[in-house]
C-alpha cells in the first residue's frame, strides 16, 4: 500500500475513477444506450427501444454476421494450422535461421493493414493469380494480418512447455509423430486455443484490409457498420456494434470454459 | 574434441530431413504476404498502364497531401502514445499499488479492450462528444447556448484521445506485469522511514516500469502509425493520415501507382517502428 491516509486513498479512487469512467466505461455504456435510443435529442434519450436491432435483423445483419463468422473461421483456422506448423518447425532450425524465420513470421503484424489489402489486390487481379472479387481474397487478408498473432502465441506456449514430457516420450520410444500427436499437441492445447480465440476476435474486428478487398455480397460486420454510419444511421450502426461485441465476447467466454473443462481445472 | 565431434554428428545428421518441415508455412507466407508486398515496391516505379515512371515518385513525394498526411501520421502517433502512456503509468500504479475492493476485474475489463474493435470507441464518441451528443446537449440546455460549445470531434484531437483509450491497455498490461514483481516490503520499508508517495514512486517504482514503458511505448507508436478504423470513422476533411490516404488513392480514385508509392512510405515507416520495438523488448527482456 503506497499511500496510508484514508483521505488520501479515497482522492486517488476518485481520479482513477474518472479517468476510468470517461475514457473506458462511457464509451461502452453509451454504445449500449444508443442502440436502443427511440429519440435523442436532448442529454439522455428521449425513450428506449428495440427498434434499431429489429432494423438491422431485417437488413443485412445476418449476412454481415454470417460473413465475419465465416471468415473468422476459416482465417483462424488457417493461421492456427500453419502458426502451429511454423512453430513447431522452427525448433528444429539451426540457431542463425530460427532468428531470421521468426522475425519474418513476425513481420505482416508490423504492416498497416491497409497495405496489406494493397499488396493482394496488385498481386492477384491478374490471371493465373485472379483472387480479386472473390471472397478468398478476404480470408487471406485476415489470414496474413492474424497468422503472426497465432504464431507468437504457440511460440511462447512452446517455450514454457518443459521439455522432459517430449524427452521421455522419445526415450520411451516414441517416434517423432506418435509423439507430437499424443504429447506435445496435447500439451500445447490451452495455448492452441487462446490463439484461435484472440485471431478470431482479431478478425471479427478487422477493417482496413477488408475495405481494400471485399467483393459486393460479402459484407463483413465492421465493413456494414461503417456503410450505416457513413449514411448518418448512426443508431442502426451502434446496433450493430453491440451485435459485433456480443458475438465477440460469448466466443471468447466460450472458448475459456472449454479450455478450462479441458485442462480439469 | 573428437569423440564430441563423433556423437555430435550422427544426430545433427539424422536432423537434417526436420528441417524441411519449415517450407509449407514459410512457402504460405511468402506467396500470400512478401510476393505481394514486393509487388507494392514493384508497383510504385510503374504507372497504372505498367510503364516506368519514376518521376511520379518524386512528384507525390513532393505533393501537399502527402506531406500533410504524414506530418498528421506523425502527429497523431506521438502525442497519442504520450497519452497512453501517462494514462497507463496512472492507472497501473493506482491499480498496482492502492488496490482497491474489485480493481482485478476492473483491470480484465480495460485488458477486454484489447479484443474489440477500435472504431467502437469512434462511434462512441460521437454520441459523447458529437456536435448534438451528451456533452453539448447538457451544456447547450445547462446555459442556453445557441450553438455547441465542444468542438474537439473532428480534428486531430478526436482522434488522439480515442487512440488514447483504444492503446492504453496494450501500456497497462506490461506495466501491471512488471509491478507485480516490485518488492513491496521495499516500499513499506521507505513509507515507514519518511519518504512520501511521490518519491516513492520515483525512485523504487519508476526504475522498474522502465523496460515496461519503452516497450510498450514504441508497440503504440506502431500501432498508431498504422490505425485505420478510428481516422475512417471520425471521418473529419482535414484529418487525414498514411492509411487513410492509400485507401482513399487505390479505392476511390483507382491511382494505384500513387497509392503503392505511399504505401511503400508507411511500410518502411511501420517497420523501423517494429524495428524499435524488437530491438527495446529483446533487450530490456520484456
Amino acid at each position: 500500500m503506497l499511500v496510508w491516509s484514508r483521505s488520501g486513498r479515497l482522492v486517488i479512487w476518485v481520479i482513477f475513477a474518472l479517468i476510468f469512467g470517461v475514457l473506458f466505461l462511457a464509451p461502452l455504456a453509451v454504445i449500449l444506450l444508443s442502440s436502443l435510443a427511440d429519440q435523442w435529442n436532448g442529454v439522455l434519450p428521449n425513450g428506449l427501444t428495440t427498434e434499431h436491432y429489429a432494423d438491422v435483423a431485417k437488413g443485412a445483419a445476418w449476412n454481415a454476421v454470417k460473413a465475419s463468422l465465416v471468415t473468422g473461421f476459416a482465417a483462424s483456422a488457417l493461421a492456427l494450422v500453419s502458426g502451429t506448423w511454423a512453430a513447431l518447425s522452427l525448433r528444429l532450425q539451426g540457431p542463425a535461421l530460427k532468428r531470421l524465420l521468426g522475425l519474418l513470421f513476425f513481420i505482416p503484424s508490423a504492416v498497416p493493414s491497409v497495405s496489406v489489402g494493397l499488396g493482394l489486390l496488385v498481386a492477384f487481379s491478374h490471371p493465373p493469380l485472379l483472387l480479386n472479387g472473390t471472397i478468398a481474397i478476404v480470408m487471406i487478408a485476415h489470414f496474413v494480418l492474424i497468422s503472426a498473432f497465432t504464431f507468437g502465441n504457440v511460440s511462447a506456449g512452446l517455450a514454457r512447455l518443459s521439455p522432459d514430457f517430449e524427452q521421455v516420450a522419445s526415450s520411451l520410444g516414441a517416434r517423432p509423430a506418435y509423439r507430437l500427436r499424443h504429447v506435445t499437441l496435447p500439451l500445447l492445447a490451452p495455448y492452441l486455443v487462446a490463439a484461435f480465440g484472440l485471431s478470431f476476435a482479431l478478425s471479427m474486428g478487422e477493417l482496413g484490409a477488408t475495405v481494400m478487398v471485399y467483393p459486393p455480397g460479402w459484407v463483413t460486420l465492421p465493413v456494414s457498420i461503417f456503410s450505416l454510419t457513413d449514411r448518418g444511421d448512426i443508431f442502426a450502426g451502434a446496433a450493430l456494434t453491440m451485435i459485433l461485441v456480443a458475438a465477440t465476447l460469448v466466443l471468447l467466454l466460450g472458448l475459456e470454459r472449454i479450455t478450462k473443462r479441458a485442462t480439469g481445472s | 574434441m573428437s569423440e564430441a565431434l563423433a556423437i555430435a554428428a550422427p544426430t545433427a545428421r539424422k536432423r537434417e530431413p526436420g528441417r524441411l518441415w519449415i517450407v509449407p508455412p514459410a512457402a504460405l507466407l511468402a506467396l500470400l504476404f512478401f510476393y505481394p508486398l514486393a509487388l507494392i515496391i514493384r508497383q510504385a516505379f510503374l504507372d497504372d498502364s505498367g510503364v516506368a515512371n519514376v518521376a511520379e515518385i518524386i512528384r507525390v513525394l513532393h505533393s501537399r497531401f502527402f506531406v500533410n498526411a504524414l506530418i498528421n501520421t506523425v502527429t497523431i502517433s506521438v502525442t497519442a502514445t504520450a497519452g497512453c502512456l501517462i494514462v497507463g503509468l496512472v492507472l497501473a500504479l493506482i491499480l498496482a499499488f492502492v488496490p482497491f475492493p474489485g480493481s482485478g476485474f476492473i483491470a480484465r475489463l480495460i485488458d477486454t479492450f484489447i479484443a474489440l474493435p477500435t472504431f467502437l470507441v469512434t462511434l462512441a464518441f460521437t454520441f459523447l462528444y458529437g456536435s448534438a451528443g451528451m456533452l453539448n446537449s447538457g451544456l447547450m440546455e445547462a446555459f442556453s447556448l445557441p450553438l455547441p460549445p465542444v468542438d474537439f470531434l473532428y480534428s486531430t484531437w478526436g482522434v488522439v484521445l480515442a487512440e488514447v483509450t483504444v492503446y492504453t491497455p496494450f501500456i497497462l498490461r506490461p506495466l501491471l506485469a512488471a509491478f507485480s514483481l516490485v518488492d513491496r516490503g521495499q516500499i513499506e520499508a521507505a513509507s515507514v522511514l519518511g519518504a512520501r508517495p511521490f518519491r516513492i514512486v520515483r525512485q523504487i517504482i519508476l526504475p522498474a516500469a522502465i523496460p515496461a514503458l519503452i516497450a510498450g511505448g514504441s508497440l503504440c507508436l506502431l500501432l498508431t502509425v498504422n490505425e485505420f478504423g478510428i481516422v475512417l470513422f471520425i471521418g473529419a476533411k482535414g484529418v487525414i493520415t498514411l492509411p487513410l490516404l492509400i485507401y482513399g488513392k487505390a479505392i476511390q480514385e483507382s491511382a494505384y501507382q500513387v497509392a503503392c508509392i505511399i504505401a511503400v512510405v508507411n511500410i518502411a515507416l511501420s517497420l523501423g517502428l517494429f524495428g524499435l520495438y524488437r530491438f527495446a523488448a529483446g533487450r530490456l527482456g520484456v
